[in-house]
């Protein structure tokens, strides 16, 4: 699926648990709501982007934060959809993300 | 806005009262084109790339992928390599990933923060693309939103939901439909509709001869 941009980039790898911190704090955050405080996988590493949380104020961006495919049960994001075998994937920065190893 | 800005500036704005952000946007413009930041051409000339840009790019793109294997493999491994072999411009998205839904998978994407979308492909998004009713369902409930786009999809397909939040643009690539063999590749582009490319439905039923 899609291009590889640079596996191995970042400190996840594929198939990693990872857990989207639970934080709430203003500024141009492309992290959902709906999304924090869940517990998923890594799917892809996409490699490293400017980050928009500087981009967005007249910041360079820099340093560079790598993006990651997280995928999540869709049963582990809605309580009440439990069994079934859906995804939601999400596009989260690196510093959004906790090991859940 | 007075009348007379007509002749000031070489352009009409409309005539109805406008909104706030309607107001505050045309007065952004006029000062952008006093102060000689852009010109009024500058601003035609997007307004025409904008609507230049429509659903025909990503039906070629999907229909070649069909056809000709060998470039579907292209299309999924280097999406904007691929539309750049079709003379489709996709030099505007940072980086554009296809999705290949299966009998097995089918793949939706949405943006619930507000309407990222691979608009080089596709064109602009629809106005139901960008409603907080959608962006909401889309994450919870996509087989409802797939029923009322009239795709009925059994359990032991999965559903893979992508919210677009980021740097990536997403395209399905919608399964080939049966029946269709043989058919060229300009007749085929006329069943891949936009919304079979944002995932929320599979594309049209091949017609009957």
């Amino acid at each position: 699926m899609g291009r590889a941009v640079s596996e191995g980039a970042g400190r996840f790898k594929p198939g990693d648990r990872v857990t989207v911190r639970f934080e709430d704090r203003p500024g141009h955050i492309r992290t959902p709501w709906y999304i924090r405080g869940k517990t998923g996988w890594v799917e892809r590493v996409y490699g490293r982007f400017l980050n928009p949380e500087s981009l967005a104020f007249g910041g360079d961006g820099l340093p560079k934060k790598t993006l990651y495919l997280v995928a999540f049960n869709h049963g582990d994001v809605w309580k009440n959809c439990q069994g079934s075998k859906d995804k939601v994937l999400v596009d989260i920065y690196e510093h959004w993300l906790d090991s859940a190893a | 806005m007075s009348a007379s800005s007509t002749e000031e500036h070489g352009h009409e704005h409309p005539k109805h009262e406008l909104s706030h952000h309607a107001k505050r946007i045309y007065a952004i413009r006029d000062l952008l084109v006093e102060k000689g930041v852009l010109t009024e051409k500058d601003i035609q000339s997007q307004i025409d790339y904008q609507e230049a840009r429509s659903p025909a790019n990503g039906a070629k793109l999907v229909a070649r992928a069909w056809v000709d294997p060998a470039f579907k493999e292209r299309l999924i491994a280097d999406p904007k390599a691929a539309c750049a072999e079709m003379g489709i411009d996709a030099a505007a998205i940072n980086e554009f990933v296809v999705l290949e839904n299966t009998e097995k998978v089918r793949h939706m994407v949405v943006c619930t923060l507000c309407s990222c979308y691979p608009r080089p492909i596709l064109g602009r998004p629809p106005d139901w693309y960008k409603s907080f009713n959608y962006r909401q369902r889309a994450v919870i409930d996509p087989r409802g939103i797939m029923r009322e786009f009239g795709l009925n999809l059994s359990e032991d397909i999965e559903v893979r939901v992508h919210d677009s939040t980021a740097d990536i643009r997403y395209l399905v690539l919608p399964l080939r439909p049966k029946g269709t063999e043989g058919q060229s590749e300009s007749d085929l582009a006329k069943l891949i509709t936009r919304d079979s490319m944002i995932g929320v439905m599979d594309a049209l039923p091949a017609i009957p001869r």
